[in-house]
């Protein structure tokens, strides 16, 4: 297998979940009673943009296998959206509205992007760039 | 390397986890006592349990089998595994938090809510590890023993990585049996 130099997508992906995992802790140990919402907000940006970064550094990766990137994230976002609805169904049937309905359902979107590119990423690296056919003729061979 | 044939995501139990997931909503919206608490127990118990039997028996029984021996088993286990976690994972924490509400236990007034604090400190770190690591690794194993010729070292590597977050999960897990027995012991 040729070796890839990639960014560090697992390792800031998972700082990024801790922030997440931080925010919601904070909130969680607040409500339902009114909640500071500063450094719920401060979390959920370091977070945010952890994303961010680490989707720009994969982005100008040479040599990574996009297509199976995609083929996995997709899934495992639909995945992650349905366990962040719950999640949201939850503090929305509890009567959470407002800034703190807001900061937890960006958190929310956050998480269920976070996973996602994790899980894709370390499918991804692992595989060999392919052409489309390839993938696919690949896939039903071995199905 | 011999591989049985399998499916990464096994389509037979996704009706069986939109039914759970069915149960959980009814549960929610009802906010009856018993159908959170059942839905908190069996959840809780079975993530506690998976976490604690696959890092503690099965990982070491992996570590030591034959390599072909360890496919054929990672290639039934871990597909199921896909499907059991993350819905566990969330009916135990919608559920949980549900309950929370009912009982009176999130109050920050609450004797006992530092307890529920580190409860979720608990959880976050478990479902940093499990999420960031485990997860990826499980369907990454699995993606990689689909290919026509996987790499052995590959599928090492991945199944390490499996064993030991596997490990690190039932180690927090003690913690959450030390909690939840405090807990509902007052």
């Amino acid at each position: 297998m040729r070796r890839r130099t990639l960014p560090p997508v697992t390792q800031l992906g998972m700082l990024s979940l801790a922030f997440i995992a931080a925010a919601v802790i904070y909130m969680a140990a607040h409500l339902p009673e009114r909640v500071s919402l500063g450094p719920a907000i401060a979390l959920l940006a370091l977070s945010a943009l952890l994303l961010v970064v680490n989707v720009v550094s994969l982005s100008r990766a040479d040599g990574f296998a996009w297509r199976r990137f995609l083929e996995v994230a997709r899934w495992a976002l639909l995945a992650y959206v349905i366990i962040a609805s719950l999640i949201e169904f939850v503090f929305v049937r509890n009567n959470t509205s407002g800034s703190p309905l807001v900061v937890l359902t960006l958190c929310l979107v956050v998480f269920a992007l976070d996973v996602p590119v994790l899980i894709a990423f370390t499918v991804a690296r692992y595989d060999e760039p392919q052409p489309a056919a390839a993938v696919g003729a690949s896939e039903r061979g071995s199905a | 390397m011999e591989r049985p044939q399998f499916d990464i995501v096994p389509r037979a139990g996704l009706p069986i986890v939109a039914v759970v997931v069915v149960l959980l909503i009814a549960a929610i919206e009802a906010n009856k006592l018993w159908p959170l608490e059942f839905l908190h127990v069996v959840g809780g118990a079975t993530w506690t349990i998976i976490d604690l039997f696959l890092g503690f028996v099965l990982g070491p029984i992996i570590g030591k089998l034959s390599i072909p021996a360890r496919v054929e088993f990672t290639t039934r286990l871990m597909p199921k595994m896909v499907l059991i976690m993350p819905t566990a994972v969330a009916v135990t924490l919608a559920a949980g938090w549900q309950l929370a509400t009912h009982l009176g236990t999130n109050q920050t007034s609450y004797a006992l809510h530092g307890w529920i604090v580190a409860s979720y400190i608990v959880v976050g770190v478990m479902a940093v590890i499990a999420l960031g690591l485990l997860e990826p690794a499980n369907i990454a194993v699995l993606t990689e023993l689909k290919k026509p010729v996987p790499n052995p070292e590959v599928v090492e590597r991945l199944m390490k990585r499996f064993i030991y977050t596997a490990g690190a999960t039932g180690l927090m897990q003690v913690a959450t049996l030390v909690i939840m027995t405090k807990l509902s012991s007052g």
